[in-house]
């Protein structure tokens, strides 16, 4: 039987950590993902867990150490935040690119500078080239979720690429919850054990990883990694389709929430979507026909499911937290790519695009709610005033 | 070079599954110099042999001689010539600074371009 707990989502992730019982985690202490590792350091000096705990000089040897961990066939987890993941970023790409199924908490938040220990998109932005694997979580529930089934994708035989679990620093990763936490045994089988296909432990098959790969190869193995992506999707779908049997909560790659009848929706990814449903719901009672699409897989991008789910809207308001300086209006990654997606696939629809709560900026209903009316006013006028809005920014 | 193949036909991750496989990537045309045998008669001390760092010097175990080097591997570095004691012992003038491709060495280095145009002295 599961059992419902009042848990911050560090401690909802420490637990899931604890449950999974990787065989080494190296980390680094940083805000706001700070009490994540140090729950799971407890367990480890209670004799909880039977991992290898490395406590490192830095972020860039926490994941080295994990990629290491991960080629001599461990199961290996890690968890950062902001310029812990700035500080790992050369080995985070070593390790997608090497193929090492590293599952990590990354608790969002926004990148120095100047200095800022609050929720942003900023850092997380920086790896989605990396070639991991990205999902995004509402709530510690999600977040631990997540954890779970990352475990399952990063390890499939066709996937073989490490998984970051998002949540926001602080509003979710420091908030306390009701969290189902589910029994170990069930956690245990459900992730079962990694057997790597080519560990170097294995003496007798001796082996030889991150090699020099110069322009007769290094092409064809970033080949590889595009087919992986590509893998990633069906298995995200298979394993959240048996954790759902299992646990009894439905994934898919993204969450419609009242969508299917919409004729304004909002895209947003993280805690803001709880804040959001219940805007969409406020709407709905007034007689508005609002909904919302929330991101749970980043990486790979569902484009073409996210633009048939979005098609028979009039109007989509896409909220970034975090800027793209310098691209195309200076607006933000998740708006960018969502343009692309629909005009890629066919649907021609008015989208804006809302940057907020950069730096933990709050984001209260009723500015949430303004997106709303300006996607009304759009779709009553046909006309785009903004194509970018700084939400609540002070003039 | 080996046989290049295509990224469905080689393990993932650069990952190298198959040991001691590195005598299939020919090293060769890397190299700038190449080494060749001077007038300075060779004593088979295997210095260059314990030294080279690519298992580039080429020896005939049975009559513990050395032969000659792997151009197909050897990527020039020289170490084989500056370990060589035949090479420190060749007599020269005073103040006199040896050129790698003195002819008077034991192992010469050979720039690639000489070597082309004039071939094996």
């Amino acid at each position: 039987m599961s059992k419902f707990e009042a848990l911050t989502g560090n401690a909802a992730v420490a637990n899931g950590m604890r449950q999974i019982n990787p065989d080494v985690v190296a980390a680094y202490p940083i805000t706001p993902q700070t009490a994540t590792v140090q729950t799971f350091s407890e367990y480890v000096n209670d004799g909880l867990v039977d991992t290898e705990f490395v406590t490192v000089e830095s972020e860039h040897s926490a994941m080295s150490a994990c990629v290491g961990a991960s080629a001599a066939g461990a199961r290996v987890m890690t968890a950062t935040s902001a310029n812990g993941l700035a500080l790992m970023w050369e080995i985070v790409y070593i390790a997608a690119s090497s193929r090492c199924p590293i599952v990590m908490s990354l608790v969002n938040r926004a990148l120095s500078g100047p200095i800022n220990i609050h929720p942003d998109h900023s850092d997380v932005m920086g790896i989605r080239d990396s070639g991991w694997i990205i999902l995004m979580s509402e709530s510690g529930q999600e977040a631990y979720d997540n954890l779970i089934q990352a475990v399952r994708i990063g390890e499939h035989a066709d996937v073989l690429l490490p998984v970051a679990v998002c949540q926001d620093g602080f509003i979710t990763g420091h908030g306390l919850e009701r969290v189902e936490v589910y029994e170990d045994d069930d956690v245990k089988d459900f992730v079962g054990t990694y057997e790597p296909q080519w560990p170097l432990l294995d003496l007798q098959n001796p082996k030889t990883y991150g090699p020099l790969d110069f322009y007769d190869y290094y092409y064809e193995h970033k080949r590889q990694q595009v087919e992986a992506m590509e893998n990633a999707k069906p298995v995200i779908l298979e394993v959240a389709k048996e954790f759902n049997e299992r646990f009894g909560r439905d994934y898919g790659l993204f969450e419609a929430y009242r969508l299917d009848d919409a004729e304004v929706a909002v895209v947003v990814a993280n805690s803001t979507a709880g804040t959001a449903k219940t805007v969409v719901d406020g709407l709905r009672d007034e007689g508005v026909k609002a909904g919302l699409l929330k991101i749970r897989l980043f990486r790979p991008f569902p484009s073409e499911e996210m633009a048939r789910a979005l098609s028979h809207l009039d109007v989509v308001a896409v909220m970034d937290r975090s800027i793209s300086f310098g691209a195309m209006d200076n607006a933000g990654p998740l708006y960018l790519e969502l343009l692309a997606a629909l005009a890629a696939h066919g649907v021609r629809i008015p989208v804006m695009d809302y940057v907020y709560g950069l730096g933990g900026r709050d984001t209260l209903p009723h500015e949430i709610e303004r997106v709303f009316r300006d996607a009304l006013n759009v779709a009553e006028t046909g006309q785009i005033e903004r194509k970018v809005t700084y939400l609540s920014v002070r003039e | 070079m080996s046989e290049l193949k295509g990224w469905k036909e080689i393990p993932i991750g650069g990952m190298i599954l198959e040991a001691g496989n590195a005598v299939e990537y020919k090293t060769g045309d890397w190299r700038a110099f190449r080494p060749v045998f001077g007038e300075a008669e060779c004593i088979n001390c295997f210095q260059c042999w314990l030294n080279c760092p690519d298992s580039s010097i080429l020896v005939d175990a049975e009559n513990e001689e050395m032969v000659g080097f792997d151009l197909e591997h050897c990527k020039g570095c020289g170490i084989c010539a500056a370990v060589c004691p035949v090479n420190a012992r060749v007599i020269k003038k005073a103040d006199e600074e040896l050129k790698k491709d003195d002819p008077r060495l034991c192992i010469r280095m050979l720039e690639e371009g000489k070597f082309q145009e004039v071939g094996n002295e």
